[in-house]
Order: C-alpha cells, then structure tokens, then sequence
C-alpha cells in the first residue's frame, strides 16, 4: 500500500524544536509579566533539549542525550534563581509587569 | 659623558618629585629656586654633551643610549632610548635655556600666587615631557613626550581654572591636540607596518636606502603633519593657542612659545628623509599650509587689542613661517628660526608680562601707553624684541627670516610673495604694539580707579629677578643671529652643525636666480620691515613723528591719507572680519562637533528606555541580522 | 552489575584543577559554617574570601611553571584545558575576587547587613569564570556560563532596600536567561552537523568536512548563535542594553565585580572558542566580529559622553573597552597572516590590565558614594559627587586620576600598553580601518574620563561631604593603582609572560 510517509523523522523534530524555540523567543518579546517571559525562556531552553536528542538520536551518539540533563539541571537553578528575585520584588507591591521596572534607563 | 644623557631629562623630573614631596613645606621663593636650579643643572648638563658631541668628527655625531627594553609587544620591540644628535642637542640646549630664564622669571611673576609651588611642578614636568620629546630615540618614546607636553600645557591654561574662559580654553587645547596625537599614532603604526621599527635610525634608514615606498613614506609624512599641525598650530587646528593665553604669562612663553608649539617643527626636521622621498606635493602642502597660516594669522593680529593676543597670533604665524621654510627643504633654516624666534618671543612675552604685572594685570593696549617712562627696564628690552621680531638688521630674527625666504624663492616666487607680505605685516602690528604700549600718551591715567581704590594709579618696574631674563633674552635676541650668517659658508655654523642630519633632504639652492641674487632680496627684505615700521608709525604715532623725525614725517604725510583710509576702511573692515570669522566660524565648527556627538548619543539614548522587552526585542533584531547574513552566505556556497 | 565494574572515569589531575577546588572550598566553608554560627567577627568572611582566592593564584603560579616546562595539555578526559592563556586570566579573576570582597566588606559593613552569602556568590561565580576560561567544551562551557551568570544576577539584585538594585537583578536575569538559550540553540546545532561539542574535535571535524549547502546554512547559524550568546555577556552592539542599568542599579562593590570577572571570562572563552574551535571558519566570524566591534567601539564612546551619573558613564566605557578588546579577536581571524598570535596576546594582557583598572575605578565610585550626601535616591554616584575630591581627598583623587588615565590609555599607565597591544595586532594582520576606528573612539572616550577628572581636580567641594577611605577599601584600591602604575611603567613584566600565552592547549 501506498503508504503515507507520516513516519516522523528527525528532521519533524527539528522543526518542531525551532518552532517553540521562536514561540519562546516571541514569547519574551511580548509578555509583559516577569513570569509568563521567564516561563518563555524556560520554553527555549527545552527546545534545544528537544533538539538534542533527535540529533543525538540522529547521530547515533549518546553524549546529546546526557547533555539534556545538564541542561534541566541549568533550567532548575535558574527557575530558584528567578522566582526568588521576583518573589523579593512583590514583597513591595501587589501587581508586577516588567514595563513597571524601567527606572533604569538613558 | 653621553651616556649620562638620561640626566638631561630626569633633572627636571627630580625637580618636580621634590616640589610634590616638599614644595608647600619650601614655600613661597624656595621651591620656585629648587625648580629653576633643576633646569639649570640640566642645561649644563647639554653644554657638556654639546661639547662632547661637538669634539667628534661630524659623521660620528650621533649616540644612541639604550636605558631599557620597553614595549616587546608580538613581532615589536621598542626599547627606551635617547639619541644625541645635533639635532636633539640643538633643541635641548635652547629648551634647558630658554626654560631657566623662564623659571627664573617665574619666580617673580608668580610670587604670592597660592599654588606657588604647584606652578613649578607642572613647569618642571613640562620642561621633562619636552625634552623626552626632543631626546626620543623612536617615534614612541618622542610620543611620551609629546602627551606629556599637552597635558602639562593643558593643566597650565587651567591654572587659574576659578575663571571660566580658562577651564574652556584648557578643553580647546587638549581636544585639538588629540585630534593631531591621532595623526601620530596612525603614523607610528603605518611606519611600525612598512618598516618593522619605530626607530628613527632605522625609519629614516629605510627612506635613504629606498626600501619605503614613496606612497607609504607619503602617507607617514602626511598624517606626522596633521600631528604637527596640532601642536603647532597651524591652519586648520590654530585656534587653540590665542585662548591658552588664559594662562600664566610665563607659560605662554615657555609653552606657547618658545618650546612646544615648536615640537611640530621638530618632528618633520626628524624625519625629513621621510618627507624627502615622499611624493613632492607633500613638501608643496606643507609649504602652501604654512604661508597661509603665517598670513591669516599675520592679519589677525592686525586688529587685536590684548597684549597677549597680539603676540599669540604673531607666534602662529611665525610657526607658519617654519613650517614654510620646512616645504621648501630649507630645514637649517626652519631650526634657525625657530631658535631665534624663541629669543626674541619669550623676551615680548615676558616683556609683556612684566607690563601685565607692572598694570596690576590689565592686559587691554588700549589702556597703556607710555610706558618706557615708568617701566625702562621692560621697555628697552621690549623694543629689542621688537627689532629682532621686525626683521631689522642686525638682530636675530633678520637673518632667520632672510634665510628662510631666500629658499622659499627658489621654492616658488609666489610663495616668497606671502611671506615678504607677512613680513610687512609683522613690522607694522609689532610697531602698532610698541607704540600702543610704550609710547604717545599714559591713557592708564584715565582708568586709573579701576585697578583699585587708591585713584593716583602708577604702573611700577617688575623686580628684579623678572628683569634678569629679559636683559638675558635681550642680548641672545642681538647676537643670535651670529650662528648663519649668509655672507661666506665659512660663517654657516649652524649648517655645518646640523649637517649630518638634515644633509641628504635639503634642498639645493646654490645655483638658482635667488641664490646669486641673495643680497637683491636681503635688501629688499630690509625695505619691507622698514615699510612697515614707517608704515605703523604713520597710522599710530604721527604726532610723536614731528618732533622726533621731520624728514620721515614728510613722507609719512602722504602716506597717511591713503592708508589711513584703507587701514580705518575697507583694511579694518577685512580685518576684522577674519577676527569674526575666527571667532564665530572657528569655534563654531569646534562646538558643533561636540554638538553632533552630544545629539547621536541622544537619538541613541532614546533606544535605552529602560523596558526589558525593548532590550529583548534589540537582541532578537540583532540577532536577526547576524544569523540573515550567515544564512545568506551559507546558501550561496 | 558486572557493566558498572568495568567503569572507569576519565583520569583526574587534582593539582590542575585545585584552584577551582579552592573556590569551592572557601564557598562550601562560607555557606555552611556560617550558616551554623552568629556574625563572624573581624571581617573574617571577607578574608576567608581573599584567603581562598589567594591560595587559587599560589596554585595558579605553580601551575604556570609546570605549563612552561611540560607544555599546555587538556584535563579530565578532554573537558578542560591547562595552558598559560587560562592560567593568566585565572590569576587576574582570582586578583578581582579578593580585592571585591575587601571593597564588599566595607560597603556592606556600612550598611550593617555583612553576611556570609555574597561572599559565597563571589566565590562560586568565581567557580564559574574559572570553568568558562579554561572548558574545552561547549556544554562544559555552558555549565560555567551558567554558574557565573545565575551568582551574578543575584549579586546584581542583593540590596534588597533598593528597587533599583531589584530592577537590575531582575532585567540582567531575563535578559541572561535570553541570551543563554540562543548560546545552548547554537551549541546544538554545532553539535547537530559535527557530533560533538569538543572544541578540538570541533576543528578537526570541521576541516576534514566537506561542505554540503544545507548543512553548511546549519553549521553557520550555530557559530552565529554561539557568538550572540558570548556578545550578550561581552555586551556588545547591540547586544549591550542590559550593562548600563545593571552597572548602576548594582550595588557599587557588584558593579566592580561584573566588570571585572564576568567580562574576562566571557571575553577569554569567546577567544578560545572561536580559535581553537572554528578557525576553518574564520572568514565567516571575522567580518561580524569586525563589525560588531566597530558599532560597540562607536556607541560605547560616543553615548558616554552625554551621561552624568558616573556609574553609567563607566558602563558605557566598559562596552567601549570590550570593543577594544575585540580589535584584537578580529586580529587572530586573520589565519592567513603570519603575526595572527599577537592579537591573542592583545586579548589576554588587554582583559587582565583592564580587570586591575575597573575593580579600582569602581572602588573609588564606592568611596565617593558611602557618604550619603553623595549618592541620589538609587545609590548611585552623579558626576557633581566627585567635585573637589581631588581636595577633600588628595590621595583618593590621585589614585581616581591614575585609573582614569590608563582607562583613557594615556602612555605610562596599564592601559596604553593594553591598548598599545590590540592596536599593533591590527596593524599587523592589516586590519586598519578597524585601528583607526579605535583610536578615534579612544579619543572620544578620552573625552569622558577628563570630565571626571575636571570635576575632581577643578571644581570646589561642597562643604556636607566627608568622604573616609575605610582600610580594607584602602588595601583594594591601592592594589589596583599599583598593578596599573607598574605595568605601565615597567610594561616588559607583563609582557614578557605573555611570551607563550597564544599556545593553546589541543593535546
């Protein structure tokens, strides 16, 4: 039978891996709130880990996969990080968008 | 003895290292005495390296003395050195000398000013910075020199920075010279990159053997030029030096004088080898540069009424001068000149900061007059300098100036047209000031309130130890033109001297029309200085003319209605619109650079609003181009 | 079971790498004990911090010689280098902690809030910028990129009193994070067409390969996302919008902090990268290096001018220094020419001299601003708060005016050597229009530093101020002056070890 070659190939992951990548990135561009655009990184960050296992898998090379563990390890210190100067932030006031944070300028 | 030579400028140095360790506990004369005697030692010093120099055979006039290994920056080495030479000896000896009797003066001058003994660190750190200009064996360590100076110069025009014109001239000066410090530094790094060497033996070497393109060695005498222009202040950068007369008078005479507005000179004399095979336009612009700054500045000075500015502008013409003696290959003249003009202009400004100081600083000529009566000392010698500056045989600067447009003939006549007209200039406005300051009537007794409460005003001789350098000055201004006298070559010292530095590059006028004519233009260049003292003295001093000389005033008399009427008319007119044109045009463009910078920062500014996403969203769109541009190349492979 | 005794790790030079095991050590120390006990007495967080920084540099010496004699080799299995390139800059990171953290003490003393966590900060960023210089691989390389950035926006939001300082933190962090992701995209991409993220075997790879259309548009936009990522935490045009906010809104001891350690080690991990990994392609990297640093020269220069509060104007002549510092990056693409080391050289003599120069320019700014007449409302100095200091402080104003010039790169100071060396790399490779770009821009910027120095040395002080030099500052600062002083006079000590620096380790 004629089959339909929906079979997904590495590259389908790659794609879809610069796909979220830009929504991330589009993400951080346009939000407003310090933690949707820290949520949009974070986005970006799994994006490449996607892309690092197809190509490992690609490759036939084990060091892409371990790589994505060293990277989820970054993105959890970062989340630490990040939440905990936001939360020191909005012990002052009630609502946050980054737009508020613009003393800092010239 | 010449490898002692590091003595000459650590002299200074050590000058200046004492007064900061210890000049507010020497006081008010003491440490003014501790920085003269340091310059003093250090220019005996330079005698004793002169004679040693001098006692060798001419070809083995030259010692190199390596202190240390400086910069091995990658495939560069530059060591620390100095070079002995006629030339570097030449300047040293004039600098150490002229700087003595100027710090000797000094004392006087500045005596109960409260930052006494800040004024001799700087003046020795200036003296020291000079002389590592002058004594550099390569085009880094005369850089050094050439920094310091400017800095040294921008911190003595700011000396008095509680007045405001100060601090402003003191910016002026420092952001024209960096403009020709680049002009250097592209220059060290072109001649680093054709010749491999900032050394002067081994850049003027390779121009003598011809190993340096003539492009290449075009575009080092270029941009060294546009370095000279700067600190020499010539035309486009002069604007510079009339407002540095804010400072001390001292300093204007030391610095803005005699010794680092002439370290362009200096420079182009280095290198002439360079300059030598270079394309000959470059020699022609030079040479074009220098008669046009020594006429515009020449006709400025027409119409000024400060004392200081007068000389200010006389002393970039002068430099004008030089730098035209320089384009035409006349360089022994263009060292003579500068010698001499470093007599007889430190002598005028410090003849004229002794009026300053005797009219309790009234610096305005139109406020003087007469002031031989109360100031004899200063006025003789004033009227020295005058002489030598005029162009009258048989003071210094007659013999300098003579020499110079003797070449500058051979050159071009139309050139030597400029100068012999800077030359009448020069006589009329130096009368102009002589006669406004010394002569006709004491008009310092009409405002005699304004100098203070006691209304029976008298303007006093300066002390003696002000006095001292002038009478010093006054007689190297009469002799100094003893060391070229063009009368046999015998009489050639400085040449002969200098030889073996300047001999392959200077131009050879010995068979041309000019040459055989030399005293034709000798004579002619007398009738000039005289046309223009009569000239002066008929405009301003007609009525002081009956008594002293009736048969000059007949002719004065004829004169007068004429050139009163060009001179008050269309000639003021002119006149001052150069001065306006200075004034506005000049300094507007100055101000307008800093204005083009200070509105694209601005526009500039307006992207650092202070929004993270907007700092995001300069990221993405740099990103954007980058990754756009490396897609492009990567798909066109 | 009997897979698992079969394994082995890489083998493991612990002398190499105990400099970074030192910084740990000092952090582990700082964090646990003084979690456990009540405020240590005699500033003894800060001299913990100095100490462990100081036994890295003893270890660092050591090592150097060893380099000298065996040569440059790679550690744990090909993860890190040894060579005298991170050697040199590990002394100057190692140098900038224990000065910060004397600067620190004092500030934070005056403040009375002196706790052990930002010295521990200090001492793992530290850890980070260790790593960064001397990775050998790309996601090694980010870990340290990560461990850096993540101490210093914390560092950069630590004076919780302060929105200014939260703002800071928080814009560094968002934006860090951004850049960061572009750096990792790429590394996966480089990674994607190679099959590794060894920097040796980077080049290898990369020069055996023979290029196929599609997977060369991969392979480049890779090198280009790895450069974005390094030309965020370099800030340069127009990457460079985080660095003034966050050098102002930081707290002062930080700012120096940033400056110093976090620009040299971006700055010596972008050279090795780009040198040791991606030669073949340097034609690609040198035209946008080339450009970038223009733009970061020119904008960094020119925009420094119009500013008043001294810590931004120092932000902008930072970026204008990393501009420089790229002159000399642009010089080693020049593979073709034979001197292409000296801009290697250039990088590593020009990140140190400058590390030396900022730590102490901002120790001063930190001085001048402990008086509370002379910081506004966010804690940051104006230019009228150094009026007169040249009077009120004779010797403060001194040491301000000797690490401004050598900012400026006047002759005899560290900095006309440092600037000196990349300008002489151009030169040498060809690259003049890029020379003469920076030497206009040194004029310009020139411009900035004589503003400061005419307000110290010209103008009156006011009469509320009473500035005091605490002793630890002291020490810093006159450490600083110093290095800048000796360097510039004596300019062959330095010069002559970076005889061997343009040897990197491959092997």
């Amino acid at each position: 039978m004629m089959a339909l070659s929906l079979v997904p190939t590495a590259s389908w992951y790659l794609v879809l891996s610069a796909v979220l990548f830009g929504i991330g990135t589009l993400g951080v561009l346009v939000r407003r709130n310090p933690l949707v655009m820290f949520m949009c990184i974070e986005l970006m960050l799994n994006a490449v880990n996607l892309s690092f296992v197809a190509l490992a898998r690609e490759l036939g090379d084990i060091n892409g996969q371990t790589i994505v563990f060293f990277v989820m390890v970054v993105a959890a210190a970062e989340v630490v990080v990040g939440l905990g100067i936001i939360v020191s932030i909005m012990r002052n006031r009630s609502t946050l968008t980054a737009d508020d944070l613009a003393g800092l300028k010239g | 003895m010449l490898n002692l030579l590091w003595l000459i400028p650590l002299l200074p140095l050590a000058g200046a290292l004492l007064n900061i360790a210890a000049g507010r506990k020497l006081g008010d004369p003491r440490s003014g005495w501790l920085a003269t005697s340091a310059t003093l030692i250090s220019f005996l010093t330079t005698v004793l390296a002169y004679f040693e120099l001098l006692g060798r055979q001419a070809e083995k006039r030259s010692h190199v003395e390596t202190l240390f290994s400086w910069l091995p920056v990658g495939s560069l080495q530059v060591d620390f050195a100095l070079l002995a030479d006629p030339l570097s000896i030449t300047m040293s000896l004039f600098v150490t000398g002229v700087s003595t009797l100027i710090h000797l003066y000094a004392i006087g001058y500045m005596h109960g000013d409260a930052k006494f003994s800040k004024f001799f660190i700087y003046l020795n750190l200036f003296v020291f910075s000079m002389l590592m200009l002058v004594l550099g064996e390569n085009l880094l360590v005369t850089f050094l020199g050439w920094e310091g100076v400017g800095a040294c110069s921008y911190l003595l025009i700011s000396f008095w920075h509680t007045r405001n014109s100060a601090a402003v001239a003191g910016k002026k000066a420092f952001v024209t010279n960096r403009i020709g410090d680049f002009g250097v530094m592209i220059a060290m790094f072109l001649a680093f990159s054709h010749v491999g060497s900032l050394s002067y033996g081994a850049i003027n070497e390779a121009a003598h053997a011809g190993e340096l393109a003539a492009v290449s060695a075009t575009a080092i005498a270029l941009l060294l030029f546009v370095g000279a222009c700067g600190k020499s202040a010539q035309l486009p950068l002069y604007f510079w030096l009339p407002d540095a007369m804010e400072g001390p008078t001292p300093v204007s005479a030391l610095i803005h004088a005699a010794t680092m507005v002439t370290s362009g000179v200096f420079l182009l004399t280095r290198i002439n080898p360079v300059l030598h095979v270079s394309y000959a336009w470059v020699s022609t612009t030079v040479a074009v540069v220098g008669a046009a700054t020594a006429l515009f500045a020449a006709t400025i000075a027409v119409s000024q009424n400060d004392i200081k500015r007068v000389l200010a502008y006389s002393t970039v013409s002068q430099l004008g001068l030089m730098f035209l003696a320089i384009g035409s290959g006349a360089y022994v003249a263009a060292i003579f000149h500068m010698v001499t003009h470093a007599f007889f202009k430190a002598l005028l400004f410090l003849g004229s900061g002794s009026v300053i100081h005797g009219m309790h600083h009234e610096q305005d000529m139109r406020k003087m007059g007469a002031l031989r009566k109360v100031m004899p000392i200063t006025g003789f010698t004033f009227i020295i300098g005058w002489l030598a500056i005029a162009g009258v045989p048989p003071f210094a600067g007659f013999w300098s100036k003579d020499e110079i447009l003797l070449y500058v003939f051979a050159k071009s006549p139309v050139l030597y047209v400029v100068g012999i007209v800077t030359a009448l200039l020069t006589a009329y406005y130096m009368t102009r000031q002589v006669i406004m300051v010394f002569y006709g009537k004491a008009r310092w007794r009409d405002h005699g309130d304004e100098h203070g409460a006691h209304g029976d005003f008298t303007p006093h001789e300066s002390p003696r130890v002000m006095l001292m350098p002038l009478v010093v000055l006054s007689v190297l201004s009469v002799v100094g033109g003893a060391m070229q006298l063009p009368f046999s070559k015998d009489l050639h010292f400085l040449e002969h001297w200098l030889a073996p530095v300047v001999e392959e590059s200077e131009a050879h006028i010995g068979k041309t029309w000019a040459y055989q004519n030399k005293y034709l233009l000798l004579l002619l260049a007398v009738a000039v200085a005289t046309a223009g003292i009569v000239l002066a003295l008929a405009v301003y001093a007609k009525a002081k003319l009956k008594v002293v000389e009736p048969k000059v005033l007949e002719q004065a008399w004829h004169y007068d209605g004429a050139v009163a009427r060009v001179v008050a008319g269309p000639g003021a007119a002119t006149f001052n619109l150069i001065a306006w044109f200075d004034a506005n045009i000049v300094d507007g463009i100055v101000n307008g650079v800093g204005q083009v910078v200070r509105s694209v920062a601005g526009s500039l500014r307006k992207a650092q609003s202070g929004f993270v996403r907007v700092y995001a969203l300069l990221i993405s769109i740099g990103a954007v181009v980058i990754l756009g541009w490396l897609l492009l190349r990567g798909v066109v492979l | 079971m009997n897979d698992l005794s079969n394994f082995f790790g890489p083998a493991v030079d612990w002398l190499a790498i105990s400099p970074l095991l030192s910084l740990l050590a000092g952090a582990l120390t700082l964090l646990l004990v003084g979690s456990l006990t009540g405020q240590w007495p005699w500033r003894l967080y800060a001299h913990l911090t100095a100490l462990s920084a100081v036994i890295a540099i003893a270890i660092s010496i050591r090592l150097w010689g060893d380099v000298g004699t065996n040569g440059a080799r790679l550690l744990i299995g090909g993860a890190l280098a040894l060579d005298q390139f991170a050697l040199f800059a590990a002394i100057a990171i190692c140098l900038a902690i224990a000065l910060v953290s004397y600067l620190t003490s004092d500030y934070l003393n005056r403040e009375g809030v002196d706790l052990p966590e930002i010295y521990a900060l200090y001492l793992t960023a530290g850890i980070g910028a260790l790593v960064m210089i001397a990775s050998n691989d790309l996601v090694v390389l980010f870990l340290g990129l990560e461990t850096l950035g993540l101490s210093l926006y914390l560092l950069a939001a630590s004076n919780r009193r302060q929105v200014s300082s939260q703002e800071a933190g928080l814009k560094y962090f968002i934006l860090g994070g951004f850049a960061s992701a572009f750096f990792l995209y790429g590394v996966a991409l480089v990674y994607g067409v190679t099959g590794s993220t060894r920097l040796i075997n980077l080049n290898a790879a990369l020069t055996s390969y023979i290029p196929v259309p599609r997977n060369d548009a991969v392979l480049l936009i890779g090198i280009g996302m790895i450069l974005i990522g390094f030309a965020f935490k370099v800030s340069l045009v127009p990457f460079q919008a985080w660095t003034p906010d966050v050098y102002q809104g930081a707290p002062t001891p930080t700012t120096a902090f940033v400056a110093s350690v976090g620009k040299i080690a971006a700055l010596v991990a972008l050279v090795r990268v780009f040198v040791v990994a991606f030669p073949s392609r340097s034609d690609d990297w040198g035209t946008i290096v080339f450009v970038l640093s223009a733009l970061t020269l020119v904008v960094g220069s020119v925009v420094a001018v119009v500013q008043t509060n001294v810590k931004r104007m120092l932000a902008y002549s930072s970026i204008s220094h990393a501009g420089f510092i790229l002159v000399g990056l642009e010089a080693a693409s020049h593979r073709a020419s034979a001197n292409v080391d000296d801009g290697l050289v250039g990088v590593a003599v020009y990140v140190v001299l400058y590390a030396a120069m900022v730590v102490g320019t901002f120790g001063v700014v930190t001085v001048v601003t402990s008086d509370q007449a002379n910081s506004d409302a966010s804690g940051s100095a104006s230019l009228d708060s150094f009026k007169g200091l040249a009077k009120s402080q004779p010797l403060l104003g001194l040491a301000m005016t000797v690490l401004l010039l050598a900012q400026a790169g006047m002759p005899l100071t560290s900095g006309f050597v440092a600037k000196f060396g990349v300008i002489q790399a151009a030169v040498a490779v060809g690259s003049y229009e890029l020379a003469v770009i920076a030497m206009v821009c040194a004029v310009i910027a020139a411009f900035v530093y004589l503003r400061i120095m005419v307000s110290m040395w010209l103008a009156d002080p006011s009469d509320s101020t009473t500035v005091k030099v605490p002793p630890l500052s002291r020490i810093s600062i006159a450490v600083a002056v110093a290095v800048t002083l000796v360097t510039g006079f004596l300019p062959s000590l330095i010069l002559d070890l970076g005889s061997n620096l343009a040897e990197l380790a491959s092997k």
